[in-house]
């Protein structure tokens, strides 16, 4: 059972021989059990799930059911929901319950799925480590000593160790993709546009977008159908037709042109990243794919560019945390002001803060121009760049992060080494095209490592297809660690 | 470009986050690294490039004037710190 793909279980329930409150109990069960080895929940809710799973069982039984009712589902802890306490991974909102429901979070109960939990994640989705959550550090199923990835650690690591059938993250310059390639899991960050912000707590906003983290990209389509979908209250949020994410699963992939960046294989990359990668590539060739070399010759930017962008963004969107309406207030202070900046010092990290700072510095007046506008215009080159590849190509593959899996501890002190565990992933974001990550073998320490699909814009159905025909020959993406 | 720790405090004034000698001093070393790798993006020419503020090209929606939110003032205040009679309570601002 804790093996099933989505589909598994949903026949499964569809044919009654079980139900969906057993199925969240199982899942509880093994979480209660596992949970303090990976700390990849802060919060577990029996009564609210089980609850839900009540519900879906009742719609199963009047015949209401879709494909991912009765189904539990981990949620990352950014996105709201009513009745859970939403952490964000921060002491800052270490006692905020949720009064409402993100629209993610609305789509998963329209339907009838199941919230196990809310997953761990670094605070406010700023690391790539899953260290810098107040709810302390995750770790990676496959070797306990190492960390799960970030920002979207606790999903990766709860799906890895099957302690959820699937679960949704968030990503802003690589928070999905890391994760999923350090912890041997496939997840799809989409178009930037496609799934409603509205009550994912704001990191970067022009950045941010949720997706689905899960065992194969079958699971992720599914999912993906759930999260995706136009949504007035984003001022973001695009309006496009319906899509079944699942209807270009099965086509075959000759003649498929696959861009291999060079710039991504030029250096960097460690060899045994490098040798999973060309092993991979050989597979899509005996699939009928044919190689095609690209250049992105901007993609070395986008770490200076992301960490001009991110941190402008974050600093004007953390400044609603103010200890006035909700989130921590420091217990004594003097005026206003005073209550403001202990509130704020307190309730924030250190990771957080100094990105506020980074953030603060770069729009303040006489700098605004030499940074974040000169970002701005180097994030249209990166941009460009990509639409003059994919003149060339279907699809871009590289290495999703240049290492496999690295120790709890190795970088939390160097944050410019941290910052560069996202070089593959960061273009993509800027440019707001949707990537992916599936798994395609060990490196050192028999840590897994992930392979980077990105498609141009809307192409997920393809992207999804792409993966999917690899893993109907390899399997990867069944391996599990526990 | 250099930092000194006055430019730390005086950004960490403007984001109100309270911040003491010693924080100061370690955040002036990490933000100096920082922007040497954020520097290199310098070396590049846009003089004719347009800035990009978004993803996607799309124009802001905008919707009828008309009341879509009911009244939720006392479950959205059931989260805040301190608030009375349905107002939020702050330290005196105004003698």
């Amino acid at each position: 059972m804790f093996n099933a793909s989505l589909k598994q279980l949903s026949t499964q329930l569809a044919e009654k021989k079980i139900s969906s409150v057993e199925l969240t109990k199982a899942f509880l069960q093994r979480i209660e059990a596992r949970n303090t080895e990976y700390n990849a929940f802060i919060t577990v809710n029996e009564e609210l799930s089980l609850a839900q799973a009540q519900v879906a069982d009742q719609m199963i039984a009047a015949g209401q059911a879709s494909q991912l009712t009765g189904i539990p589902i981990a949620q990352k802890d950014i996105f709201c929901a009513k009745g859970w306490l939403t952490t964000c991974g921060s002491k800052m909102l270490s006692n905020f319950v949720s009064p409402y429901d993100a629209n993610v979070i609305e789509r998963f109960n329209q339907i009838g799925a199941v919230n196990i939990g809310k997953t761990n994640m670094d605070e406010f989705a700023m690391g790539s480590s899953n260290e810098t959550s107040y709810y302390g550090p995750v770790r990676n199923p496959w070797d306990v000593e190492a960390v799960p990835g970030g920002s979207s650690g606790g999903s990766a690591s709860a799906v890895a160790a099957r302690l959820a059938p699937a679960a949704t993250g968030t990503d802003t310059g690589g928070s999905i993709r890391q994760p999923a390639a350090l912890c041997g899991i496939s997840g799809i960050k989409p178009t930037y546009g496609l799934v409603s912000r509205y009550g994912m707590i704001a990191f970067a906003s022009s950045l941010d977008q949720g997706g689905p983290m899960a065992k194969s990209a079958e699971d992720l389509a599914l999912m993906l159908g759930v999260m995706t979908g136009f949504d007035a209250r984003d001022s973001t949020s695009l309006q496009r037709e319906t899509e079944d994410y699942t209807r270009d699963l099965e086509k075959p992939l000759s003649g498929l042109r696959i861009g291999l960046p060079k710039e991504y294989f030029a250096k960097g990359m460690s060899k045994d990243v490098e040798c999973a990668v060309e092993q991979a590539l050989d597979e899509y060739r005996k699939l009928g794919a044919e190689m095609v070399e690209v250049s992105l010759p901007n993609s070395q930017l986008s770490i200076p560019v992301y960490y001009v962008l991110a941190p402008a963004e974050a600093s004007s969107n953390l400044s609603r945390f103010d200890g006035v309406r909700y989130g921590h207030r420091a217990k004594s202070y003097g005026d206003l002001n005073d209550m403001y900046r202990k509130s704020r010092a307190e309730g924030f990290g250190a990771e957080v803060k100094r990105r506020i700072l980074i953030g603060t510095y770069v729009l303040s007046h006489g700098y605004y121009d030499a940074y974040y506008i000169k970002a701005q215009k180097v994030r249209r080159l990166i941009t460009q760049d990509f639409v003059d590849a994919f003149k060339q190509c279907d699809i871009m593959m590289g290495p999703t992060s240049p290492t496999v899996a690295f120790n709890i501890g190795e970088k939390s002190s160097d944050p410019i080494q941290m910052y560069l565990s996202d070089i593959y992933t960061s273009a993509a974001s800027l440019a707001g095209l949707p990537g992916m990550s599936i798994p395609i073998g060990f490196g050192d320490k028999n840590r897994p490592v992930g392979l980077h699909i990105i498609g141009n814009y809307f192409t997920e159905a393809k992207m999804l297809n792409v993966a999917h025909q690899y893993q109907l020959v390899t399997d990867w993406h069944q391996r599990s660690p526990v | 470009m250099t930092l000194s720790v006055n430019d730390v405090k005086r950004i960490a004034d403007l984001a109100y986050i309270e911040i003491n000698e010693h924080e100061a001093q370690a955040t002036l070393g990490q933000l100096t690294d920082i922007f040497d790798l954020i520097e290199t993006m310098q070396a590049v020419d846009t003089s004719t490039v347009e800035p990009m503020s978004h993803a996607q090209d799309v124009v802001q929606r905008l919707r009828e004037d008309k009341v879509t939110e009911s009244d939720q003032r006392d479950l959205y205040q059931s989260v805040a710190p301190q608030v009375e009679a349905g107002l939020y309570l702050v330290p005196k601002v105004i003698e």
